[in-house]
């Protein structure tokens, strides 16, 4: 095991360059250090101008995704010793703006995650008084996987769809969308099919697949959508039928 | 200076600030409120909380039993008319997240599971997987997303608070993307910043837990009350300080020290049983069971590790089914943080500093002595946890007093007048203060993060689970010197754009104030009491300390001391008893 | 009273990285991807000689033979080998993907995936046999 490892730093300072530049550092190695902590070495010790976001360490808040050697993975996440040997890369997510160093730009997706309506839609709503909607454990299960998305973007940043057409409303609102749908409690579906049926909805996806492979908490996006896909073609089908009612 | 207005403006986006901006959108639909937060809400630190929230919902369960077990977890200094409040108030706040699609977990019948928990006599921990704060915070942040009402500021810290004409009228705050400030008038204001844990070295607390709005809140004289009562999590990883939730222990996981000896049966906390047994043992109290530990260290009979010593926490015999179904994000973190896998091997924990008892002191309708001025959650005490906190009654004191708050300071902000014109002259010199920090250069040669770990070093050698005076001294001239000491910080970053540094340097200076408050309130506090323990001064004095603390910032920066009584109602207080 | 500024963030030069059109080179599975999009083609090209074959069984016996033999030739021989291949890699990726969207549901539980894709296989081994043995018989 080596002493130090180099890391290869994504630097951009508006007021200093028109372009991001890579800056070199060399951290200490330690078995037990992810990147994030390298990073960390490098803001406390040698460099206090690298900006990047992190909370929790530990998975579950979703700040530090970030590039590692090309790869959108959480800084808290990745190990040093899995990447050697240097440099190892640390870039900014792929296919958003980027605001300095780091950190980019977050604001698209908090747009789109409020279109898709991400709450639970009653037509009727329980009073308090009336105690808890049943839900058994294999309902829950059911969209359990889809609730776990820490809004980490790592996702966003592997879908060649989402650089290619910003438009596109991308893997993690969709899959939170989903989570609604399939929430037996949830009587929204109709209103979400709406939206998410339209040009930058659920037929952008072409069904890549590397946004499941990215995702840090096994939520399968790419499942989602195709399986809304397939809701969604069902419900158009029935439509056309003479007996539906629209 | 760009300058916004708000009816009422929330400060902090997690579970107690979202609850909180809801109440007043519901309570008050006309007004407009705004949630302000250094971080995207999402990434707040209610996010990471695992075990449960408690309330009372099973039969053969009641509200004097709640009530009981968190005053006498609480050691007696518990106001007992906030906490009869929160335990009515509790299972409805619960109920109405479960309405608004919370995914707890649930019985086979449907109906809302619950398990027990280290403290509770009865089980009543509502819980979704090991995962209840991140379900609890994504669940309040989705649907704050339905008001078009609540206005989002979203990475812009808060660099101080405008006081005029006695009440509290707005904020200044750095927005972080682009360094602007911003000055944003309001009514009435909501604490709703956590708590500080950053403070000390070893931590559950996520990076941005610095104590923002304790600080400030306690610089326009707002006081701090029960600061010295911190809360140790007897079990945490010990590189990293992740939380290994007391749901490991409530499942049955043991304690053993390096002899492979269930030790706590050693401190008065019952005799070992191989299903654990509530109360008792490995379900005991936080605070006695990180005591533990420092006992055991002191017989040397703890292990030692390259970040300090250790004990093991066994769950092998609960078996791999169980632990996937009920524990997965242990085995998960432990496998990711440190390459254990909980089946196979027995994890290394250690005490860590986990939750501040302690916090703007506000009365049970969430308001501070300043008018205007509202807090809610850790950054807020009631106080509902005494000396102690119980585990799972913090998320439930989120939305208790997140929902209180907001209604308290939605009526108050309707009855108001807009700012006058000196609120903006005062956030102008707030402007200036922040460029000159900014631009400083010359002279400057300490740096962000050597006097934060100094701070912490000596926070956790002086002020930890054990105290005495001469420690508590010594820990108060030390930060004395390093508050002297941070005047002469210089900056690496003197760009505008998402300057972190600017903003670590502003977080240690708040973090500097509270340890400060931390140090003189331990001193004061010449008695022995749930988690605040002297050991020149080993027993419960009720009768001298049966009060709060109140730390007010004194003229040159250091606290001043006053006590409040409790309010006691129907509980005189007693024994904290476990395990018989 | 006017209605107050609605808080919208200011962004001096953010950079946009620009997607080269050389994006599905850059990593593997991105390159993947796009075959099996491509494959699409070599599906295309068969419906397009099988309607090609129909059309040259109707218009007699002469022309069948012809449009036998412009199929014998090398060209259309290393065509038609490229196209297999294709359609086989369109075969497997969409097997293996196929559990991803139809989720069976039995008695509550999800059946693996692992399952859903065995039944694709088989039910693919069993028609390919069907097939053989009918046109292998006579």
């Amino acid at each position: 095991m080596p002493e130090t490892v180099t890391l290869s730093v994504t630097r951009y300072r508006p007021e200093q360059e028109g372009e991001p530049v890579f800056q070199e550092y060399e951290v200490p190695f330690r078995k037990d250090w992810v990147v994030l902590d390298a990073l960390n070495h490098i803001k406390d010790r040698l460099d206090g101008s690298l900006s990047f976001r992190w909370s929790c360490r530990m998975g579950v808040c979703g700040s530090c995704g970030m590039k590692v050697n090309g790869e959108p993975k959480l800084t808290c996440a990745a190990f040093l010793s899995s990447h050697l040997p240097g440099p190892i890369r640390v870039e900014p997510l792929d296919y958003f703006a980027v605001v300095r160093d780091l950190v980019v730009d977050l604001t698209d997706f908090l747009h789109k995650l409020k279109k898709v309506k991400p709450w639970l839609v009653r037509r009727h709503e329980k009073g308090v008084a009336e105690g808890e909607y049943r839900q058994t454990p294999d309902e829950l299960d059911t969209y359990k996987p889809w609730s776990m998305c820490i809004n980490c973007m790592l996702c966003y940043s592997a879908c060649p769809i989402y650089g290619l057409e910003p438009g596109f409303i991308g893997p993690a609102a969709i899959a939170l969308a989903q989570r609604y749908n399939q929430d037996s409690r949830d009587q929204g579906a109709a209103e979400r099919l709406e939206i998410l049926s339209g040009h930058d909805g659920l037929w952008q996806c072409t069904f890549v697949g590397e946004c499941s492979k990215v995702c840090p908490k096994n939520v399968d996006p790419a499942g989602a959508i195709q399986q809304y896909k397939l809701a969604a073609a069902a419900h158009w089908f029935k439509t056309l039928l003479p007996w539906s009612a629209k | 200076m760009e300058v916004f207005s708000s009816d009422v403006l929330v400060v902090g986006g997690g579970g107690a600030g979202l609850r909180a901006a809801i109440a007043v959108a519901e309570t008050q639909p006309r007004l407009r409120v705004a949630v302000i937060s250094k971080v995207y809400p999402m990434r707040s630190h209610t996010v990471s909380a695992e075990g449960g929230a408690a309330a009372v919902i099973k039969a053969g369960d009641s509200l004097d039993e709640h009530a009981y077990d968190t005053i006498s977890g609480g050691d007696w200094l518990t106001d007992q008319d906030a906490v009869e409040a929160f335990v009515r108030e509790a299972p409805a706040e619960m109920l109405r997240l479960e309405h608004w699609g919370c995914p707890w977990s649930r019985e086979p019948d449907g109906s809302v599971a619950v398990r027990p928990f280290g403290g509770m006599k009865a089980q009543r921990t509502w819980f979704a997987a090991d995962k209840t704060g991140f379900h609890m915070l994504h669940t309040l942040f989705q649907t704050t997303l339905k008001y078009d009402v609540i206005q989002r500021y979203d990475e812009c810290f808060v660099t101080r608070l405008l006081v005029d004409d006695g009440r509290c009228q707005g904020v200044v705050a750095i927005e972080l993307a682009s360094g602007k400030i911003l000055a944003i008038t309001a009514k009435a204001v909501i604490l709703c910043t956590g708590g500080c844990g950053k403070v000390f070295p070893f931590t559950t607390n996520a990076a941005i837990k610095n104590g923002d709005g304790m600080a400030l809140a306690y610089r326009v004289g707002a006081p701090l009350k029960d600061m010295e009562f911190v809360q140790y999590h007897p079990t945490g990883l010990p590189f990293t300080g992740i939380l290994i939730t007391e749901a490991t222990r409530s499942e049955g996981g043991w304690l053993l020290n390096k002899d492979g000896y269930r030790y706590l049966q050693d401190y008065d906390l019952g005799k070992p049983t191989p299903t654990p047994v509530l109360r008792s043992m490995e379900l005991g109290p936080r605070d006695r069971l990180s005591q533990a530990f420092v006992k055991e260290q002191q017989k040397g009979r703890t292990l030692k590790g390259p970040y300090g010593d250790y004990v093991h926490l066994d769950i092998r015999h609960l078996g791999e089914k169980l632990i996937d179904k009920k524990l997965p994000f242990v085995r998960e973190l432990c496998l990711k943080y440190e390459n254990i896998d909980p089946v196979k091997e027995m994890i290394p924990v250690r005490p860590v500093v986990h939750y501040m008892m302690g916090g703007v002191s506000t009365d049970i309708r969430g308001a501070t002595p300043l008018p205007g001025l509202y807090a809610a959650g850790e950054v807020a005490c009631v106080s509902i946890n005494g000396a102690n906190r119980l585990g799972s009654n913090s998320l439930p004191e989120l939305l208790v007093f997140g929902a209180r708050a907001g209604a308290s300071a939605a009526a108050f902000a309707g009855d108001q007048k807009e700012a006058a014109p000196a609120v903006l002259a005062q956030a102008h010199d707030e402007e200036r203060r922040l460029e000159e920090r900014l631009q400083r250069k010359a002279g400057g040669k300490e740096r962000v993060a050597t006097l934060r770990s100094e701070m912490q070093r000596t926070m956790e050698e002086s002020a930890g689970i054990y105290r005495s005076a001469p420690a508590l001294e010594k820990a108060a001239g030390e930060l004395r010197t390093l508050q002297e000491r941070f005047q002469a910080v210089a900056l690496d970053d003197h760009s505008y754009t998402f300057n972190t540094e600017l903003t670590s340097a502003l977080e240690l200076s708040y973090m500097l104030d509270l340890a400060e408050a931390i140090v003189h309130s331990a001193r004061e506090r010449r008695e022995s009491r749930g988690s605040h323990q002297r050991t020149d001064h080993p027993q419960r004095d009720d009768e001298r300390f049966l009060r709060h603390s109140l730390a007010y910032r004194g003229p040159e920066g250091v606290p001043r001391i006053e006590y409040l009584p409790v309010t006691i109602t129907r509980w005189p207080p007693g024994q904290r008893v476990y395990g018989r | 009273m006017s209605s107050p500024a609605r808080y919208t963030p200011y962004h001096p030069r953010w950079h946009r990285r620009r997607v080269s059109v050389w994006w599905w080179l850059e990593k593997g599975s991105y390159t993947v991807f796009v075959l099996r999009e491509l494959t699409s083609v070599a599906v295309a090209f068969f419906a397009v000689v099988t309607l090609g074959l129909v059309r040259a069984v109707a218009e007699g016996p002469d022309a069948y033979q012809r449009f036998l033999a412009r199929l014998g030739t090398p060209l259309f021989l290393s065509l038609h080998v490229v196209a297999f291949v294709f359609v086989l890699f369109h075969a497997i990726t969409w097997f293996n993907l196929a559990p991803k969207a139809m989720v069976v549901r039995i008695k509550g539980k999800r059946v693996p995936d692992a399952i859903v894709t065995g039944l694709n296989y088989g039910a693919w081994l069993v028609l390919s046999g069907a097939v053989a043995f009918f046109l292998l018989r006579g």
